[in-house]
């Protein structure tokens, strides 16, 4: 079986700075896989440079059978991937159906109609302040605003940029409900994390990054009994 | 009756001027608004737009509604020009490189216009097709009416540009923040473009209205206007369009009424005037916000 998404041998840096050194992975369709590790990493890193925001200097990347490398973020889009980035970066003065519809931005106006009653099923809330500014949401409703506004654009791939960042923990169990609904529904799901506990517990596969290398990976339960992987980001 | 005929003139006066300086703020604001670029080359979009006119109303004898759609196409063309070849190789530099470079290519156009056509006034043939018509029993000057019509339609047509197409969402979402946009799937280069396309015509829709009232052409007619306007964007808040067209009327009104009590020496004095007290006392201008650095 092909892969989705396929990277091999990813080198990128900020100038002098190398951030990944060198990673490989794999994403079949269907799955969640997971980047954890501690900041600094290379996750997000990895994330942006998959989503054509940044440039890698050496090393591929495949979506669906073909390179993406090169790509420009605006039209790694429409291929079928989307990333909700970290921070959430919703448009803050814009409303919230103004969001989503840039979410849509690449769909026709017939298109969007259908996907917005699928994005607003999954997050009723949403639906309820579409009219509201999205900087007056709180928190946890932006993370839903930028996970539903990267659904607009219907990725076959939807990459997760630290979702629960800064979130209460019970609104973090809500997000990765909703992440694992998402993945239910057909969905595949690339998820970094630093809450390493909560993204394990729902992933299919999972990659351990280490200043910018792949150290370890496994099933999501097997890592989390890993002894190592416990001792460094399980707090145990 | 003199005495209302002269308010209503004045005030008219004041909608005037203060309308060329909105559709100039306008041009100012928006690029600003998505690029934090203050485009220091904007106000020669203006002179540009004069000299268009006088080679095809002078020059060329053609007739007047060919000469403003060329005024406005020519403008809206020399935007796109100008950032295509200046602005937008520099996309990823600092902030001051590009600020530079806008006071670098205010310079070039107006030495070239100067090399090209000379540094005396070019009178344009007036094309205003009546000077004034009569209601009840005022007569009131057919430019300034028009001017402050069209700018008003102007505005109207820029906000629902703005706030309710795909492409005006996008450039709003492009200012807010860049790469969120560029996640989204909009081509952020175009859309900057774009915008100084619109920035563009709304200067060239001034450039016509201006040389209307004021039918002469210099190469550097367009650097006090671009001066006022820019103090005028900064008034109303730089980067939001309602506070540009405020602004300029702010501007436009206090300059009319210095003249009308006959201090007109110091017109410009009390514009800059108004611009030190209003930062002194609300630095983000009337309808500004306080902007966080983005990162």
């Amino acid at each position: 079986m092909s892969a989705l998404l396929s990277v091999r041998d990813l080198h990128v840096s900020y100038g002098a700075i190398k951030a990944v050194r060198g990673i490989s992975f794999d994403i079949n369709e269907g799955e969640i896989v997971t980047l954890i590790g501690a900041n600094g990493a290379g996750k997000s890193t990895t994330l942006n440079t998959v989503a054509g925001l940044i440039r890698p200097e050496s090393g591929t990347v495949e979506f669906d059978g073909s390179s993406v490398v090169g790509v420009p973020a605006h039209k790694v889009v429409a291929r079928g991937m989307a990333l909700c980035p970290e921070g959430r970066r919703v448009f803050t003065q814009m409303s919230v159906a103004e969001n989503l519809e840039m979410g849509g931005y690449t769909r026709s106006d017939a298109e969007n109609k259908e996907t917005l009653e699928k994005v607003y099923a999954h997050f009723p809330r949403l639906k309820e302040r579409r009219g509201q500014v999205a900087g007056t949401l709180s928190g946890g409703e932006q993370q839903m605003l930028a996970m539903g506004r990267a659904l607009m654009s219907k990725p076959r791939l939807l990459m997760l940029d630290e979702p629960s960042m800064g979130l209460a923990p019970i609104l973090v169990q809500e997000i990765f409900d909703i992440v694992k609904q998402l993945n239910d529904a057909g969905t595949t799901i690339l998820l970094v994390e630093q809450n390493a506990n909560m993204a394990l517990s729902i992933a299919d596969r999972a990659y351990v990054l280490e200043i910018g290398t792949i150290k370890k990976s496994g099933t999501g339960a097997e890592l989390l009994v890993d002894d190592d992987v416990r001792k460094a980001y399980l707090g145990g | 009756m003199d005495g209302v005929a002269l308010i209503v003139s004045q005030v008219l006066n004041g909608l005037q001027l203060g309308s060329i300086y909105a559709l100039v703020a306008l041009g100012y604001t928006m690029v600003y608004g998505i690029i934090l670029l203050l485009n220091f080359a904007h106000g020669d979009i203006i002179m540009a737009g004069a000299y268009i006119l006088w080679i095809v109303l002078a020059q060329l004898g053609l007739n007047p509604v060919v000469a403003m759609l060329l005024a406005v196409a020519g403008c809206t063309l020399l935007g796109v020009v100008i950032d295509k070849v200046a602005y937008a190789p520099l996309r990823n530099a600092p902030r001051l490189s590009v600020l530079i470079t806008a006071i670098g290519v205010s310079y070039f156009l107006e030495n070239g216009a100067q090399l090209i056509f000379g540094a005396d006034a070019k009178v344009v043939p007036s094309f205003a097709p009546v000077s004034s018509i009569q209601v009840g029993g005022l007569s009131l000057s057919f430019v300034a009416l028009i001017t402050v019509l069209v700018t008003a339609l102007s505005t109207v047509v820029l906000t629902f540009l703005v706030q309710k197409t795909k492409l005006g969402k996008a450039m709003r979402a492009v200012s807010e923040d860049m790469g969120a946009a560029r996640l989204m799937g909009v081509n952020v280069n175009n859309t900057i473009t774009f915008t100084f396309a619109v920035g563009s015509a709304l200067a060239g829709i001034g450039a016509v209205l201006y040389v209307m009232a004021y039918p002469q052409a210099t190469p550097t007619m367009g650097m006090m206007l671009g001066t006022k306007a820019f103090v005028a964007a900064v008034l109303g808040g730089i980067g939001s369009i309602p506070g540009a067209v405020v602004g300029a009327m702010l501007v436009g009104f206090s300059e009319v009424f210095v003249s009308a009590i006959g201090l007109s020496v110091w017109r410009d004095a009390v514009v800059f005037l108004l611009l030190i007290i209003v930062l002194i006392v609300r630095p983000t201008g009337i309808f500004g916000r306080t902007m966080s650095e983005k990162v």
